[in-house]
């Protein structure tokens, strides 16, 4: 048995678990593990700000299924990750967060950058680990992980205090398997009785309707959930994180529901006799007032987490389990189904869809962010990994780009988080090298996390960026518009010339601001070898449409005023 | 309505944090928690008490079961348990008054454990309702401090806190259906 140090005893454990790129940045207490790096087939990417290395583990999660790593440390270097871990922990990614610590001797002292780091991360991550010794290294590395990815995932944080990477001891990999004191506890598997239960209500209902969430994704239950919903023809509406869990053009998806889901998908919840709540755990954007949600319909909820049973909507059955495994025990127990009637008051609903009747809109007026995205949806075929920031941008991107393939849109969901995309792009293109990768921003988000340009061009990455310029934190004065007397308190914000930013890092740049431009900047900057990125001056005073205000009933939405348009 | 919950936790530093800071993020109202050995070392065991009035028992049930730390957790409310409290209480009192203190103890099977100038320490244990009743009767004389443990739980007969239900699932009710009760009442 080789003896060997805390931090040669990270790598070992991190290189078994399949880790080959790390995001990270260093300092004082986490300098042995640094040091012990080089030795290891460990590619680590130097972040601009640490909450950049937090995203872009997310972002590497969320575009592979494989579990994120990133590495900072202690005190302000930690603190700086917390915004990425409760983003992770929002949207349950599998995230492993090492930190050095101060060495033991002095913990509690107040030492040079101490802070209690487990301490301030426990209600944003799943788990966290304080190490104290070395022993106890491997088999604690070894359970972040299974913690991580296991059940309902979620970021994990192990604390490493300087002094247990450096001491040493007699290494040998554990092979024992891993039990979790809880996990007894939770179910893996929904039990037989409920699934038959839950297969006759299915066939006894007239109007189903599959709510896909992000668990349809992290359950990798894409193929299960076509199969049953082309066997009972059930349509099917995706929340923000469920996009990508079901082909967006198949004739039976609906779309997203919610705050600014369609018109019609919502309508089909509130007058739905069943919901198929899969994975997804009835978020307020997208159920609105929960005393007038989906009032005559059953509810099925196919979950993982027990504590989301009956906590926002009180369901009838609830299936613990993974999804994955439900569908296939239920599948083969319901009958096949047409529903016709059903589909033909959706049809005729969807017929009057406002948010494709923009596409035809002329616009001569300004650039329409609506009219950009589309662009770039038909440009890409729709094949892209988008990552969006958090405001109008965002709800834009999954009203106009159409993702029929998983793990396509990485979006900040739960936290809604500015300054997500940029790294969480890097991330992504990190796990898929070969994936054409597109960032798109709002001109205040990007802002936020903009020096991280540098490590897209330290690292060598093809990353375009999109960066939609309304001269406002647009989705706040929107919501100022809508219902606070458009008093645009702190909204309006100036930006620097975005182009010449990118220049500042040898990124070519582009600023257009005509419809006419887009497509042919589209092409021009996907086919060039580099990073681009573009700015594009768009409709400063528009808003997404249709929606729910807050707390409101889902059937009561706001829509565009057709007298918007000018002929 | 008031519900007790009994978790089996792992005796490792931090774990009480962890239990507690999910009460407050949660905004769980717990009306009393303890936190005692057990015969394995270990092992801690919790009596956690809730008002389900307002919080959703359930809830607060799954949540624990998902702490990594947590070995078991029963909510032992509809079950024959032992519940005991137990409360030391300081009560002013001159030589002429201590036999009169010294009755009443008796009544409650409660002792005097030490006797100042002019105080005496009663302890006394029982159920809440049974020290509530004494408190109520010494309070007239003067509580001068008091302290209470809260209440720790077991169920009776030779019926150990029941292991797995072989389900996987921690709630007494088979199959992973929540109680009856499990619709949170705020919604
Ligand atoms: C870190 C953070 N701070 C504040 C907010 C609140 N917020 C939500 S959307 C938004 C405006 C975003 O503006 P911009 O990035 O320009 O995008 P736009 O809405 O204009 O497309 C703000 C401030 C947030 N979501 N995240
Ligand atoms: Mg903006």
């Amino acid at each position: 048995m080789p003896r060997l140090a805390g931090a040669q005893i990270l790598f070992e454990c991190l290189v078994r678990e399949g880790v080959d790129v790390i995001f990270g940045y260093p300092g004082g207490a986490i300098l042995p593990a640094y040091d012990a790096m080089l030795q290891y087939p460990i590619h680590h990417v130097l972040v601009r700000h640490e909450q950049g290395a937090s995203h872009m583990a997310d972002g590497y999660a969320r575009a592979s299924g494989r579990v994120g790593v990133c590495m900072s440390t202690s005190g302000p270097g930690a603190t700086n990750m917390i915004t990425g871990l409760a983003t992770a922990m929002m949207d349950s990614i599998p995230v492993v967060a090492i930190t050095g610590q101060v060495g033991t001797k002095v913990i509690g002292s107040d030492a040079f950058q101490e802070t209690d780091v487990t301490g301030v991360t426990l209600p944003v991550t799943k788990h966290n680990y304080l190490v104290s010794n070395v022993e106890d290294l491997p088999h604690i590395l070894r359970e972040a992980f299974y913690v991580a990815r296991h059940g309902r995932p979620g970021p994990v944080l192990v604390d490493i205090p300087k002094d247990v990477q450096l001491a040493t001891m007699e290494f040998e990999y554990p092979t024992n398997p891993i039990q979790l004191p809880n996990e007894r506890l939770l179910k893996k598997y929904a039990p037989d009785e409920y699934i038959a239960r839950a297969a006759e209500m299915i066939n006894q209902a007239q109007r189903p309707l599959i709510l896909a969430g992000h668990g349809v994704l992290l359950s990798g239950a894409m193929d299960e959930l076509l199969a049953f919903a082309e066997k009972t023809n059930t349509p099917v509406a995706l929340t923000l994180l469920g996009i990508g869990g079901f082909p967006a053009e198949h004739p039976q998806c609906l779309g997203m529901m919610g705050m600014h889901g369609g018109v019609y998908v919502n309508e089909a919840i509130q007058n739905a006799d069943l919901l198929l709540a899969m994975g997804m755990r009835f978020d307020d954007r997208v159920t609105g007032n929960l005393k007038t949600y989906s009032p005559n319909s059953k509810k099925i909820h196919f979950e993982i987490d027990p504590s989301e049973i009956n906590k926002n909507v009180k369901v009838d059955i609830p299936l613990l389990g993974d999804l994955k495994m439900s569908l296939q025990k239920l599948t083969p127990l319901v009958k096949p189904n047409k529903h016709d009637a059903w589909w033909e008051q959706l049809r005729a609903a969807m017929e009057q869809d406002p948010i494709r009747d923009v596409l035809d809109w002329e616009s001569p007026d300004g650039l329409m962010s609506e009219h950009v995205i589309h662009d770039l949806w038909t440009a890409t075929q729709g094949e892209a990994i988008v990552a969006t920031d958090v405001g109008q941008h965002q709800m834009w991107e999954a009203q106009y780009y159409l993702h029929n393939k998983p793990h396509t849109l990485i979006t900040s969901g739960g936290l809604g988080t500015m300054g997500y995309a940029l790294p969480a792009a890097i991330g992504a293109k990190m796990a898929r090298p070969d994936a054409e990768v597109w960032v798109i921003a709002g001109d205040g988000g990007f802002q936020m996390t903009m020096a991280e340009l540098a490590t897209i061009v330290q690292e060598k990455l093809k990353i375009n960026i999109m960066i939609l310029n309304n001269g406002y934190l647009g989705m706040v004065r929107q919501w100022q518009e809508l219902f606070y007397g458009a008093r645009y308190a702190a909204t309006p914000i100036f930006s620097p010339e975005f182009a010449k930013i990118a220049n500042a890092y040898g990124i070519p740049g582009y600023v257009i601001d005509k419809r006419a431009d887009v497509a042919g900047v589209l092409d021009e900057v996907r086919s060039s070898p580099g990073p681009a990125l573009i700015e594009f001056r768009v409709k400063m005073e528009d808003a997404v449409f249709p929606m729910v205000p807050a707390g409101a009933n889902l059937q009561d939405m706001i829509k565009r005023e057709k007298v918007v348009q000018p002929l | 309505m008031k519900h007790t919950l009994v978790a089996l936790v792992e005796d490792k530093p931090g774990v009480l944090n962890r239990v507690a800071s999910l009460f407050r993020r949660r905004n769980f109202n717990i009306e009393s928690l303890t936190v005692g050995h057990t015969d394995q070392p270990q092992i801690s065991r919790m009596t956690i008490v809730i008002d389900s009035d307002n919080t959703n028992a359930y809830i607060v049930e799954a949540n624990l079961a998902k702490l990594v730390n947590v070995i078991d957790i029963q909510d032992v409310t509809h079950q024959e348990t032992i519940s005991r409290d137990m409360a030391l209480i300081k009560v002013r009192v001159d030589a002429g008054g201590r036999a009169e203190i010294a009755q009443l103890a008796e009544i409650f099977r409660a002792k005097i454990v030490d006797v100042g100038a002019d105080s005496v320490v009663v302890e006394v244990t029982g159920d809440e309702d049974k020290i509530d009743g004494l408190v109520e009767l010494l309070r007239p004389k003067g509580i001068l401090e008091m302290v209470r443990t809260g209440r720790i739980s077991m169920l009776r007969g030779n019926q150990a806190r029941k292991e797995s239900n072989g389900n996987g699932h921690y709630n007494g009710n088979a199959n992973g259906q929540p109680p009856r009760d499990a619709a949170p009442s705020s919604v």
